[in-house]
């Protein structure tokens, strides 16, 4: 009687490989469903503005102008994009491995650190070679952010979603010291609190010009290659997979689960540190305080809009990016503030974790 | 004061519960007897409200009632302290007791006045416990006894105690007892569901006996003995004809010796438990579940941690190995719930088919699969034992129960084992896919394995094994071999008798 199902958590978002006809249709019901809850939250949003007054149509037009309608939108598109792919796949590592890692915005923050660090304190060198460095230095800046939660859990069992929010602070307040403090750059003639800026040997070179899209954005993708092959190829990825559907039948298959958490931490806060890499050698250049408007939350709409699959990460990114950069233009075109757009992210992610339960349901009935 | 006229149950395929009457005379303590899976459970879930009977009805107090939920039996007197206590750990005992009751002084609690009332009785029981004390800091009995006046306090006039003594000491069962006595001098009646004998003849006043559903006698324990009663309840008619070449064991695989495991709650679930089992043979271990089985076949596997004594699997002590380490000295092991707890049922046949070698060759090397090595290794096991589906790539919980067991059991035999350990194989199985499992065990033993079958399903142990051992609270007895064994004798020695004690 009540003993506990400890292998059930919160959401079941697992796609099992596929071969084939089967992962065709899988995935053509998937697509189906993904563009379904779009269309439901764009009609409930559009109700919403017809209600203020506004022609919801006109609204929606100047969204989409606004994110594809010009060679600057596409760009800027890509550009929310690229942050949103390293920090989803972030994510999708953390929660397919059973750990509920909402602090990518703490590691964005501290792999934006760590990318400064070498891109400002290194002498100039090769580009390929000071890009590769700046993008390990993220990457073990973030992993080791994330390290933290990850051990105490390990060791103590304590829980990782408080701690990794507490360390979303900390991080926070970290750089806001360093970029007023220790790291400031007091060679302008009006000091502001932020870096030096980095060298131009670290910078990621643009991929079209006048444009602000970087090749962070191909980093970006060949990231998600590497996720993929991670976890549908290898011993780490099918451990990670285990821990994270059955608990018990991963102990029983001789894996250490304590291990695997830790290195599904290490690896989930490592992507959402190259996040900060990319925002720093990709966009700003320096260092400075607020770099990330939330995007280590938004990230998790992300991962999970993307069906927590590598792939279906990068466009789960891009139509958040373009939301995102839609939702300026709707603004300034005709009245619809932006927080909408936040509403209608927050109903399609409802949609989405919805219908999980409502599979899981069925299943366990 | 309570009658339960014709009452049947039928979940699925199973008859549960099968014209059962049941009757309970007020002042009296009625034991309900009965093995695992016997319906006892099901009777009491049905009386407190939380089953609907498809047949037959309940007399309470001289009139029919029909019992919706388990508010309305609380309502009407009827009060059930489970197994697993129904308190708030962190809460205070004063806090536990006016749990779910309204206040005299809404919206304030009366703690003061609960804290009162909760000493008056605890002198009544004579029972030693402080009102402010955290229940989490309480001793399993009197956590127990505190649910037991709680239910009195909100005016039971039957207590139904689900195997009571399951998780006590032999001193807590013995304040039980005693509060038990008071109970009944108060006029209460009480109904303890239970599977142990002793407690059986030494508490109770009347008996009734269920074996598979249905009832075997009420009978008054002073005109009955422990055996009668043992019989009664395991009541074997079939007799085995066993069909195979006598084993011939060779090497010792595993010697346990004095194996003591320590729960979290302090309860001691393995005490000094010793066996020895060698090579072409089959040892099975009777028992009613929640005896010290799982945790004896964890400990064996490395899932659990011990506490005293040692393991050795061919020569080489493993008490203290991981369960990938004991599972690479060439044990396989078939858990109880395989299907959930063996298998990944959101993996596809493939991926569960490398579970416990994904990390070795020929299916990985340098940590990256090989596809074309688990394709191949998956398509031999289906194959091989006759696994029913369209592809490997399926879901595993596409599978049916039958077949999810046969590729647990076919990927734990290929990988040739020396010992196999397999907790109730055949549970919940059709007729055909048992028979296979059987089948295959028998041909394992044959090819020189060493076998630890644990079941609590002594039909099954009977077929199988060469020698029996019985588990009884964390204690295992001396084996017997097969052809020598008693089956009345086994069931007394599964309801807690002693070997060899008339």
């Amino acid at each position: 009687m009540g003993e506990g199902e400890g292998d059930d958590d919160i959401v079941e978002l697992n796609h099992p490989p596929h071969k084939g006809v089967i992962l065709f249709v899988h995935d053509l019901k998937e697509l189906g469903f993904g563009l379904l809850s779009i269309i439901t939250a764009l009609s409930i949003v559009a109700i919403i503005i017809s209600i203020a007054g506004i022609n919801p149509i006109e609204a929606y037009q100047a969204l989409i102008k606004g994110s594809f309608g010009s060679i600057n939108g596409i760009s800027e598109t890509f550009v929310k994009a690229t942050p949103l792919i390293f920090l989803g796949l972030g994510i999708t590592i953390a929660f397919r491995g059973g750990m509920w890692n909402i602090g990518g915005d703490g590691q964005l923050l501290l792999g934006a650190l760590g990318a400064t660090v070498i891109g400002v304190y290194l002498p100039s060198m090769p580009p390929v070679l000071h890009i590769a460095l700046s993008l390990v230095g993220g990457f073990i800046f973030g992993a080791l952010w994330a390290a933290m939660p990850g051990f105490f859990k390990m060791r103590r069992g304590t829980n990782e979603i408080v701690i990794t929010i507490m360390l979303n602070y900390l991080a926070t307040f970290l750089i806001a010291y360093l970029v007023s403090g220790p790291m400031k750059d007091t060679t302008q003639l009006i000091p502001v609190p932020q870096s030096r800026e980095i060298v131009e040997s670290a910078v990621l070179p643009r991929l079209i010009p006048l444009t602000r899209i970087h090749s962070g954005f191909l980093i970006a993708l060949a990231a998600v290659g590497v996720v993929w092959f991670i976890l549908e190829r290898t011993v780490l990825g099918y451990e990670i997979k285990a821990v994270g559907v059955n608990t018990d039948a991963a102990r029983y298959g001789g894996i250490n689960i304590f291990n695997t958490g830790f290195v599904v931490m290490l690896l989930s806060g490592g992507f959402a540190g190259m996040a900060g890499m990319s925002e720093i050698s990709g966009v700003h250049h320096y260092l400075l305080d607020g770099i990330s408007p939330g995007y280590g939350y938004l990230a998790i709409a992300v991962a999970l809009f993307g069906g927590l699959n590598p792939i279906g990460v990068v466009f789960s990114a891009l139509f958040f990016g373009a939301l995102n950069v839609g939702a300026e233009s709707m603004q300034r075109a005709v009245g619809v503030p932006t927080a909408t757009i936040y509403l209608l992210e927050g109903l399609v992610v409802i949609f989405v974790l919805a219908r999980h339960i409502l599979k899981r349901r069925r299943r366990s009935s | 004061m309570l009658y339960m006229n014709g009452i049947s149950k039928r979940f699925a395929s199973v008859l549960a519960n099968d014209r059962i009457n049941f009757e309970i005379r007020e002042g009296e303590v009625h034991s309900l007897l009965g093995e695992n899976g016997a319906g006892k459970s099901t009777l009491m879930n049905i009386l407190y409200g939380i089953f609907q009977p498809d047949e037959g009805q309940i007399t309470w107090k001289g009139e029919i009632i029909k019992i919706q939920n388990p508010n309305e039996a609380i309502t009407k007197g009827i009060a059930m302290v489970h197994q697993h206590l129904t308190l708030i750990p962190i809460f205070s005992v004063a806090e536990n007791f006016i749990l779910s009751r309204r206040s005299t002084r809404e919206p304030f609690l009366d703690l003061q006045a609960a804290g009162a009332a909760v000493l008056k009785l605890a002198q009544e029981f004579n029972i030693a416990i402080d009102p402010w004390e955290k229940v989490s800091q309480l001793d399993a009995g009197t956590q127990q006894w505190l649910e037991i006046i709680r239910a009195l306090s909100r005016g039971a006039d039957l207590l139904i105690l689900d195997e009571p003594t399951s998780v006590l000491t032999p001193q807590e069962t013995e304040r039980l007892f005693k509060t038990i006595e008071l109970l009944v001098e108060k006029g209460k009646s009480v109904c303890f569901v239970t599977h142990k004998l002793q407690e059986t003849m030494r508490i109770c006043n009347r008996v009734t006996i269920l074996r598979r559903g249905k009832v075997v006698d009420t009978v008054n324990v002073c005109d009955t003995n422990e055996r009668e009663l043992a019989r009664m309840m395991v009541g074997r008619d079939i007799q085995f004809h066993i069909d195979r070449a006598p084993a011939n064991p060779n090497r010792v695989v595993l010697k346990v010796e004095k194996v003591n495991i320590q729960a979290k709650n302090r309860h001691q679930v393995l005490k000094g438990a010793s066996l020895e089992l060698r090579g072409g043979e089959i040892l099975g271990i009777a028992g009613v579940a929640g005896n010290g089985q799982a945790e004896l076949a964890k400990a064996l596997t490395g899932l659990q941690a011990i506490q005293g004594g040692k393991i050795v699997i061919d020569g080489e002590e493993t008490s203290h190995l991981s369960p990938k380490q004991v599972s690479q000295k060439g044990v396989a092991y078939i858990p109880d719930q395989a299907w959930k707890k063996a298998s990944f049922s959101d993996f596809s046949i493939e991926q569960n088919s490398i579970i416990r070698s994904h990390w070795e060759e020929p299916f990985s090397k340098w940590g990256v699969f090989n596809r074309k090595e688990i394709s191949r290794h998956a398509k031999n096991l289906v194959g091989g034992f006759d696994i029913r589906t369209t592809s490997e790539q399926m879901l595993a919980k596409s599978l049916s129960g039958g077949n999810m067991q046969k590729l647990v059991l076919a990927r734990e035999l290929s990988r040739t084992p020396n010992l196999i350990i397999a907790v109730n194989p055949t549970a919940g199985l059709d007729v055909g896919a048992k028979e296979f499992i059987y089948k295959t065990l028998l041909g394992e033993r044959t090819k020189g394995r060493a076998i630890l079958l644990i079941s609590a399903d002594l039909d099954e142990i009977m077929e199988l094994s060469d020698r029996i051992a019985v588990i009884y609270a964390g204690e295992i007895s001396e084996s017997i071999p097969v052809n020598e064994v008693n089956l009345e004798e086994i069931g007394y020695m599964m309801a807690g008798g002693k070997q060899g004690h008339d």
